[in-house]
Parts: C-alpha cells; structure tokens; sequence
C-alpha cells in the first residue's frame, strides 16, 4: 500500500528539537527504509576569527515558496515517502541550529541524494542572508561560488 | 508596484520597501535598477555593481532582462547565503 508523502516546511526563529523531527516523520510508518537528515549549525569561527553570532534575515513569503518549489522538486526526482525543512531566522549563536532538511524513503539512495540536493538549493536559491557578528563590528556572509557550483550538478543537461 | 530591499541592499538603499511607479520606458528589472541608481546616492551605491544584485519579481527569481510589467512586488537581494 503507497502511504501519503508528508511534507513539512517551517521557517521560524525558535530552534527545532532534530530527533524529534525525524521521529515524527517515520512515526507510525511501515513503508520508510531509510531516513536521512542533515544540520547545519552555526560555527564559533571563520578562518580563525570569532564569530559571536548570526543573524539571518529572509523574505517572507518567497523564502517558503522558494523552498516548497524545491521540495516538489525532489519529490518528483526522488521515490521519497516524506520530508522536512525547517529553517531559523533571527539571532543564533554558535552551537545553535541553523537548518534541518530530513528526507525519508523505503531506500538510503534517494534519501541521502534528496537531501544533499535540497541542501545545495537551499544555500543557492532561497532568500536567506547571513550577517556576522566578529569583534569590532560585523559584515554580511558572501555567497561562495562552490556553493553554485554544487548547486549546478543537480541540473539536468 | 511594491519594491522590496534585502541584506547590504536594504541597508545602503536605506529602507526595507517602498511603492514606486517608474516610468514607461522602464521595462525590464535591469532598467529598473537602471533608473533607480540615477535616483540618488544610496540606490546607486547599492547598485553599484548591477550584476551582483539578484531579483525577483512576485516570489519567483528573475535574470535583469525580465519585464516588469504587470510586477505586484519586485525585490532586489544580495547573492543568497543561508543554509
């Protein structure tokens, strides 16, 4: 029997319990093999500077519908029995989370390959913005090319 | 039509939206910006190198050469870093 794909998008500023996400993502389900989920976390430095904090400001309304665009994505490219995003704006320190992407799947290969994608999307393509706090003031994180191009290899030629 | 500023954007055009009607012979997002750097300062200094800037037209990412025309809300954003 197929069981219904769940899909789960949030953008929020309060953090997220991982092991409880993915708890109840395969809860109660007999069709899910594998489950992968990936976090980002925000790192107490950069290239040997402290980082004191970030701060993310997105766009509301396109960041939720750019991030829905890329989930419709993997699940067409992808047998996934179900996924989860969520992403945190504000004020986060180092140690807290930043990102879950959580993808489930009867088997790991689609899983690990869906999340790895929604990852590269995510960093390339959602409208998320990082400023850093260092000592003496602060600036905003640029956009790394190997970013793009990791985001690249997922296009179809 | 609504203009929305993001990031460094925001900051150096001073302010996070504003209602603005361009004129006609503005057609498309890079005339846009175009004709906003001649505006002031501030929008020509966050403008000041055009092809950084990225833009979307109603939530939907589009390249400098897409018409506004018909646009509810444009926005303008650096290059996209969370994750």
């Amino acid at each position: 029997m197929k069981m219904t794909a769940i899909v789960t998008i949030r953008i929020q500023e309060e953090d997220f319990d991982t092991a409880r996400e993915i708890a109840q993502l395969s809860k109660g389900r007999t069709d899910i093999g594998a489950v992968v989920s990936f976090s980002g976390i925000c790192r107490g430095s950069e290239h040997g500077d402290v980082i004191g904090a970030l701060t993310l400001e997105h766009y509301p309304g396109m960041a939720e519908a750019e991030i829905a665009r890329h989930a419709n994505e993997a699940m067409v490219r992808w047998p996934l029995n179900g996924l989860t995003i969520i992403h945190r704006t504000g004020r986060i320190t180092p140690g807290e989370n930043i990102v879950l992407v959580v993808t489930a799947s009867s088997h790991r290969q689609a899983a690990f390959q869906a999340a790895e994608f929604l990852m590269d999307y995510l960093k390339t393509s959602a409208p998320f913005w990082k400023r850093e706090e260092r000592e003496g003031g602060g600036n905003w994180v640029e956009a790394r090319a190997h970013d793009d191009e990791a985001a690249r290899r997922w296009t179809k030629s | 039509m609504k203009i929305k500023y993001f990031a460094w954007v925001r900051e150096r055009v001073g302010k996070s939206e504003e209602m603005l009607d361009p004129p006609p012979d503005v057609r498309t997002v890079g005339e846009l910006m175009a004709w906003l750097s001649r505006c002031s300062e501030s929008y020509a200094h966050a403008f000041e190198t055009p092809k950084v800037v990225r833009a979307a037209i109603d939530h939907v990412h589009v390249k400098p050469d897409t018409p506004i025309a018909g646009a509810r809300e444009i926005a303008f954003f650096p290059p996209m870093t969370g994750g």
